[in-house]
Formats: C-alpha cells, sequence, structure tokens
C-alpha cells in the first residue's frame, strides 16, 4: 500500500516506578547471589515469584525460602524479533524451568549453544546484576560431566 | 434470562488502513450493522466499545467512535480482555440485553495498530502477559509466549514444524477467498518454512499480522426481534469464559490452554451440545500452533491428535468441522480488539448462509457455530456458541 498522508502526534514517553517494598528482601539477595522465594506461614503455599500475600489463603505471614536454583527445562524459545526496548540485545533463549522445590520460573537460559537446548536440559537459576544495573537471574546447563 | 440474537453485523476491510483514522474505522462497520438490523444510531442505549488502544492516538475510543458515529448519549465503556476483548465487550452486551436492562445493544470492536513502528507494537504485546516477572527482565513476545507452547507441543506429541505450516496454508486459502481479508493471497508449506525465524519454532507465516481493523454487531431481545420483524435472527445460545494465571511460570502444563477448555465446557454445558454438533468454527489462531491447541482444547479431537485433524483436512469446508474460513486471524488479521466481534460477524454471515463467495460457505446441519476467543496466551478465554 503506498503511503497515505498522516500527521504526527506529540510525543509520549512513560516508565515506571515499580513498589518492591514488599518483596524488597528478593531483590536485595539478588545482589547478594541469593534466590528468595515466599512461603505461607499459615498454609505452607511456596510462591515464585514472591509475593506479599498468599492468594490462596488470604494469610499475609509470609516467610523468605532461599531457592536451590537446580531445575529441569520444561520449554523454551529462541526469540529473534524482539521488542523495541531490547533492540540493542543479540537473539535469547527464554526457558520455563521446574526447580526442585516444585516451583517453575521463567528466565533467559545462557552458556549453551542454541542447538544444544532441550527439553529436559538440567539448569541452575544465579543471580545477576546486568551491565546496566539491572538486577535479574538467569539459568545455565548444568555440567554433568 | 431473555434470549438474545444478533441482528445486525459490519465489518471494515482489515489491513494496513493508514487511510483512517479510528473513529472513520469504526464508522466503516457501525453504518452497515445499523442498516443490516434497520435501526439508526438513536435506537441503541448501550454500545460496549472493545479497543486495546495505545497504539493509536485516542485514549477514550469509545468515547471518540460514540461521537463520530451519532452515538453519544448511550450508555459507553471501552472494555479489555487482551485479544479476546471482542468477546468480553459482547458478553456484556448480551447480559444487557438478556436481563431486561435494554432491548438493544451495539458492540463495536475497533483497532489500529499500525501507527505505531512494528517493533513498538511487538513491545506492547509482548508486555501483555505479567509485565514485571516475564517482560522486565526477559523481553517476552507474543509469539515467544505461544512458541513456548509450540515447543512443549512438539515434544510431547511429535507435532512438526510442517504441521503448524499446514495451519498457516488453510487459513491463507480462505483468506484468499475473503475480499475483506488483511492477507487475500495463498501460500504453500515451503513458504512458511522459509520464512524467517520470530520466535523458533514460529516463524514469520506462522504468526497473525498487526492489523487495523473493525466489526460492529447489534443485539436485540427476543421480542425487540419480533416488533422489529428479523426474518433470520442469530441467537447467542451460551458463553463459556475463564481465565490463566498471568506468569506462564505458574501454569502446570504447556501443551494446551486450560482457560479454553473450562470456557468451552461452560459454553457446551449451557447450549447443551457437544462440538459434533457444530457446523463451523472460529478459534483463535493468532498463531498457527494456537489453532491446534484449540482444536484439542475445545474438544473437536484427543489431546496430542490436533495435528491429524489438520493433516487429514478435518477442518476445511467439507471436513468435519470447518475452522476459520473466513482466513482465521492468521489471514483474515487481528486488529486484537475487533477479532472477537470479528468471529461474530462471520459466524453470523455463515449462520444466514449468505456468506460471498458461495464456495467459502460451510454447509449447514443444526445451524449451530462456535466462536473460540483467546485474550494473550489463555490468560483470558471467552466461547461463544451461536445459533440460528
Amino acid at each position: 500500500m503506498s503511503e497515505m498522508p498522516t500527521i504526527r502526534s506529540r510525543p509520549l514517553h512513560i516508565t515506571y516506578n515499580i513498589p518492591i517494598s514488599k518483596t524488597l528482601k528478593f531483590w536485595e539477595g539478588l545482589k547478594e547471589g541469593k534466590i528468595y522465594a515466599t512461603k505461607c506461614k499459615k498454609c505452607g503455599k511456596l510462591y515464585f515469584p514472591p509475593v506479599a500475600n498468599c492468594a490462596a489463603c488470604y494469610s499475609s505471614e509470609m516467610e523468605w525460602v532461599e531457592l536451590s536454583g537446580e531445575g529441569e527445562i520444561e520449554t523454551f524459545t529462541h526469540v529473534i524479533v524482539k521488542p523495541a526496548s531490547f533492540s540493542s540485545e543479540p537473539p535469547y533463549t527464554v526457558a520455563i524451568a521446574k526447580l526442585k522445590e516444585g516451583v517453575r520460573v521463567l528466565a533467559w537460559l545462557v552458556g549453551v549453544k542454541k542447538k544444544d537446548v532441550k527439553v529436559g536440559l538440567k539448569v541452575k537459576l544465579s543471580a545477576k546484576t546486568t551491565s546496566e544495573g539491572r538486577l535479574t537471574y538467569e539459568f545455565r546447563p548444568i555440567d554433568e560431566g | 434470562m431473555r434470549k438474545v440474537a444478533i441482528i445486525g453485523v459490519g465489518h471494515s476491510r482489515f489491513g494496513n488502513r493508514q487511510d483512517v483514522n479510528i473513529c472513520e474505522l469504526a464508522f466503516e462497520a457501525v453504518k452497515p450493522a445499523l442498516e443490516d438490523a434497520g435501526l439508526t444510531a438513536k435506537d441503541i442505549p448501550y454500545v460496549p466499545v472493545a479497543s486495546i488502544g495505545v497504539w493509536y492516538e485516542e485514549p477514550l475510543p469509545a468515547v471518540a467512535i460514540a461521537e463520530y458515529c451519532g452515538l453519544t448519549g448511550a450508555g459507553l465503556a471501552k472494555f479489555e480482555a487482551a485479544c479476546a476483548t471482542g468477546s468480553a465487550a459482547t458478553y456484556a452486551a448480551y447480559t444487557a440485553v438478556a436481563s431486561g436492562h435494554v432491548d438493544t445493544a451495539m458492540v463495536i470492536g475497533a483497532e489500529k495498530m499500525k501507527e505505531v513502528d512494528a517493533f513498538t507494537a511487538v513491545e506492547l504485546i509482548g508486555r501483555a502477559g505479567y509485565y514485571l516477572w516475564e517482560f522486565e527482565n526477559f523481553g517476552m513476545t507474543f509469539p515467544a509466549y505461544y512458541a513456548l507452547h509450540a515447543v512443549a507441543h512438539m515434544n510431547k506429541y511429535g507435532t512438526t514444524e510442517e504441521d503448524l505450516a499446514l495451519v498457516a496454508v488453510k487459513n491463507h486459502k480462505y483468506g484468499a477467498m475473503n475480499p475483506l481479508a488483511h492477507f487475500q493471497h495463498e501460500i504453500t508449506v515451503d513458504d512458511v518454512l522459509s520464512s524467517y525465524v520470530v520466535a523458533w519454532p514460529l516463524k514469520l507465516y506462522d504468526c497473525c499480522p498487526i492489523t487495523d481493523g473493525a466489526a460492529a454487531i447489534v443485539l436485540a431481545s427476543e421480542e425487540k426481534v419480533k416488533e422489529l420483524g428479523i426474518d433470520t435472527p442469530v441467537w447467542i445460545d451460551a458463553v463459556g469464559f475463564s481465565s490463566g494465571t498471568g506468569n506462564l511460570s505458574k501454569r502446570g502444563t504447556y501443551v494446551g490452554l486450560e482457560a479454553s477448555v473450562q470456557a468451552s465446557k461452560m459454553a457446551y454445558k449451557m447450549a447443551k451440545i457437544t462440538p459434533d454438533d457444530l457446523d463451523v468454527a472460529n478459534v483463535h489462531d493468532c498463531f498457527t500452533i494456537a489453532e491446534i491447541l484449540a482444536y484439542e482444547d475445545l474438544g473437536f479431537c484427543k489431546k496430542g491428535d490436533g495435528t491429524k485433524m489438520i493433516r487429514e483436512g478435518e477442518t476445511e469446508i467439507g471436513g468435519r468441522i470447518p475452522v476459520n474460513i473466513d482466513g482465521g486471524l492468521k489471514a483474515k488479521g487481528h486488529p486484537i480488539g475487533a477479532t472477537g466481534v470479528s468471529m461474530m460477524v462471520e459466524l453470523t454471515k455463515q449462520l444466514r448462509e449468505e456468506v460471498k463467495p458461495k464456495s467459502r460457505q460451510a454447509p449447514m446441519k443444526n445451524y449451530i457455530a462456535l466462536a473460540h476467543n483467546v485474550g494473550g496466551t489463555g490468560h483470558y478465554c471467552y466461547v461463544t456458541v451461536l445459533k440460528r
């Protein structure tokens, strides 16, 4: 279709200040290389991502539990066409793994060739601070050799 | 609850619609819908508007569209249920009429997604899961969410990239027969397999396009249908709905969408039908894998047999249940808020047996059709059963 006439709107740039006070230990933990989940003191349900309130029994009495990070890939994809805010990243692999503790985690999988990524791959989740200073976590394959 | 019928339908041409703004686009659907119903804007007391927005300039599309279409004064609201918005808005109108609160209502679905660049659109859609935990650090995209399901399905059931391609080939075939579709050309399995990878294993032709489009339907109570002398009312026989967690990591399985299973069970029970009673269906094929998941989740076949259905042509015209014979989201296009309403328009025309060209008309036996509309990646699901 040929270009049709348009006018440019006024620009709007939005960034959000996302509150983390209720899950601060999780974010602080990432700086120390630890990955925490929350566990409901009343009903025992384990939560990752961590939460301040239990959706199962509505208690707000939660305790922090450090995760082993050990798990197995359940599914994955290689993202080639990226969103605008990730345009400077090389293509990345996203995986969902089920950890030993029973919770599932979605994160990038690094340190493995694309062709070697498979369902069932054993991985370890570890905390990371990116070069931009963002706190995150990533999977790496567990070397079984 | 009173019986509620669709008595008027309107549908814009889908595609790259840089020639119109959101209001002008909506008008292209509203005018024929009112004409089809034999009503005027003054007769419509309630108008739920299905639109996500952000990719176009108007933050209050319900208000702007109503003003532009002479509907000001009607009760208005913008609805959001991601890609299931059109069905969610239809449900709001249905309940308003069924309850007796109003006698007529009009649902307008309108979306203009191409006023921002493609990567910004990918960004906005990618954020539509659980932003904080799956986008902020991991840059998930909509194709990537469905790719996670494709990989799980391939791993468990031996589904191949060729199987996925067959869905695209089928839907393009019908899109080529639909003058309102975004893509009106046929493609081959090789075209799909050789298109570039978007989120492995999904390639460009496995994905629905970013589309502008509008659709509108007019609903009326049984009394109103009689009063107006409508000769082919299409009844909303049942609506089922369900939802899934925001975080995909909270799902127990990736080989299907539990929200689709639950929503369809609810709809079948309310309509007192089984999938075998359906003459035609529109399912949510935002990606090729999504159509295969839908066959299974909606009970058209057993879990894992979806690929068999596409391989054996069971969902083509002449097959057991013709599916997405308007081109589906895949070829007709997926203007997000308009999609669910577009499904109602298409199925109403199918049930009235007035589809043109005739070769795109599904044969009718029971005069029962199903619309399956998923929001996000099984985050929302609405299943609507229509009956003539």
